[in-house]
């Protein structure tokens, strides 16, 4: 089997206990000692980074939230004096307000060892040519694959995204053997293909490693047959880290956690109570071994289930993350693109030709590409004879939740008192994708 | 001379038409002239009727969003040439047109053009100049 760090990836349930429980009793002190909004969560409840003795005390600590994150922006949940950050990372939030993740030196070598074991257990080794078109940026996804391609040893191609012609040029002139990018770029990626009459062989594509966005197992078979390639799921999320957090090798479950950094529990979305194996819950992270940024029971918000048995396919003893099966909140993720309805909301209200409170979100996949329209009541006082008048403010909408969003809308402007007023949220949202 | 029009927004889905002149109908309004305006994703029904204050407030109780405004009319031959004489004469004189349209008394042989100008004054002046009402 092609481990990148055997010791680690088929560690016993004892000695990774062991290892969890060590990092965890640190990493309770340093957050207590260094970062004011822990120690204060815990003082109200009492609790002493002492009352923490092992990774099964870890149900006693308080949840973190994005809230958390956001209350704290940009900087105040860092756990490090800032002359020892050396990167930052950031992705949407909520109102408009990032989040915010700052790396140590030792932060990106941890991230790098799960990017490299990430693109091990696809298969990849330093005989490999990796190309990667996720964003080189802020998000997490470009630079994260890149340094664990590079730790990996593989070649690493940075093509960040756009220009799809000649990314299929350098896929070619380049011959890599591997692929990162969104599952929906993928495709988008075989349909050029096809459109230019240039033939999966004339590629040496034989991986592919596929995130950012939720993706379904058609879609999978779909981008494996028509790039003539395996496919595989990556998860991670910026504010535990990025890329990398836990990876698929194959197994129908799952994917593998890298739970020696990111601890993984599973809990009840209404009661917050951990739940077992094979139990359907919110998937919660504690980084154990984070210096810049650590976060304690970070709710993902992300639906999932764990299985704690040794994989079947690929003999690694690390715990089994669900493919991710839904959110507990309203996000929406398009194009690999976090989405908050109050985003769109906060939008709209500071456009006066919009009622901005009456709204509707329709998401859709068409050819595999994610698609978001937003309807919106126009107000009364600005209609006239005049279509530009009108337009104008179609546009207006448009450019703003462009640069809101980072991803393009289509927006409809409706009849004032014609969209159903809402009760509650999520009525105002139409995910008509199946994933 | 001014004439009165009542412009209606129009959602670009199926129907939506038809329940407008249903809505016109129902209230015994009959249209006179009828003309949309339509880009991709919206239309503007602009529109004369035999009474355009009941045809207003029906189509807004009936969820519909309108605005009335005036237009220049203006009667021309229904011949070659009608309309060049009169748009060289606004050209000329420097007013613009945002929109023209037209329709025609198939009894009398004219033509009645509507139009849409910023400087409504002026066009009114030219036109008078011009001997034409």
């Amino acid at each position: 089997m092609n481990y990148f760090n055997e010791k680690i990836e088929t560690m016993s349930r004892e000695d990774m206990k062991a290892l969890q429980s060590e990092r965890l009793i640190d990493l309770v002190k340093r957050v207590y000692d260094n970062v004011p909004y822990y120690r204060a969560k815990m003082d109200k409840i009492n609790l002493k980074p002492s009352d923490i003795k092992s990774i099964d005390d870890i149900s006693k600590l308080p949840f973190t939230t994005k809230q958390d994150l956001r209350a704290n922006y940009p900087f105040g949940l860092f756990a490090v004096p800032k002359k020892e950050i050396v990167r930052l990372h950031a992705s949407s939030g909520t109102t408009g307000k990032l989040t915010v993740v700052g790396y140590t030196k030792r932060d990106l070598e941890d991230w790098a060892e799960c990017g490299a074991r990430s693109l091990a257990i696809a298969g990849c080794t330093n005989d490999d040519v990796v190309h990667i078109s996720y964003g080189y940026g802020l998000f997490t996804g470009g630079l994260g694959m890149h340094y664990g391609s590079e730790r990996l040893g593989a070649m690493t191609i940075p093509v960040s995204t756009g220009n799809t012609m000649r990314q299929i040029m350098l896929l070619r002139d380049f011959a890599a053997t591997t692929i990162c990018c969104t599952p929906s770029y993928a495709i988008f990626l075989a349909e050029e293909m096809e459109k230019a009459n240039i033939k999966p062989s004339e590629l040496s594509l034989k991986i592919g490693v596929f995130g950012a966005e939720p993706w379904s197992d058609s879609m999978r078979i779909e981008i494996e047959k028509r790039l003539n390639i395996k496919a595989y799921d990556i998860y991670g999320l910026s504010e535990i880290s990025g890329p990398g957090v836990s990876m698929g090798c194959g197994d129908k479950f799952g994917l593998h956690v890298m739970e020696d950094y990111f601890y993984p529990e599973i809990v009840d979305v209404d009661t917050l109570e951990p739940l077992g194996d094979n139990e359907k819950g919110e998937l919660v992270f504690t980084t154990l071994n984070k210096q810049g940024i650590p976060l304690i029971r970070y709710r993902t918000r992300d639906i999932s289930e764990l299985k704690h048995e040794t994989c079947p396919v690929c003999g690694r003893t690390l715990v089994r993350m669900k493919r991710v099966q839904g959110r507990s909140d309203d996000m929406l993720i398009i194009r690999g693109v976090n989405v908050f309805p109050s985003q769109i909301e906060t939008v709209l209200l500071g456009i006066s030709g919009v009622i901005g409170s009456h709204y509707k979100i329709i998401v859709d996949r068409i050819g595999n590409l994610d698609v978001i329209e937003i309807q919106v009541e126009m107000s009364e006082a600005i209609f006239s004879d005049e279509v530009k008048s009108v337009e104008k403010v179609r546009k207006d909408v448009e450019h703003d939740m462009q640069s809101m969003l980072g991803i393009a809308a289509k927006i409809t402007l409706v009849s004032p008192n014609s969209l159903p007023l809402s009760e509650g949220k999520t009525a105002r949202i139409e995910d008509k994708r199946k994933i | 001379m001014l004439v009165n029009q009542i412009a209606v927004f129009l959602e670009n889905r199926a129907g939506r038409l038809q329940a407008l002149a249903k809505t016109l109908s129902d209230a015994k309004v009959d249209l006179v002239s009828l003309n949309i305006a339509d880009t991709s994703d919206f239309g503007i029904v602009r529109m004369i009727t035999s009474d355009n204050k009941k045809a207003e407030s029906a189509l807004k109780l009936a969820g519909f969003t309108v605005k009335s405004n005036d237009l220049i009319g203006i009667e021309v031959e229904d011949v070659p040439g009608g309309l060049t004489n009169i748009l060289l004469g606004l050209s000329e004189e420097g007013v613009d047109i945002e929109y023209l349209y037209s329709f025609a008394h198939t009894k009398e042989k004219k033509a009645i053009i509507l139009f849409k100008t910023s400087d409504v004054e002026k066009a009114l002046a030219i036109l008078k100049k011009h001997n034409i009402n």
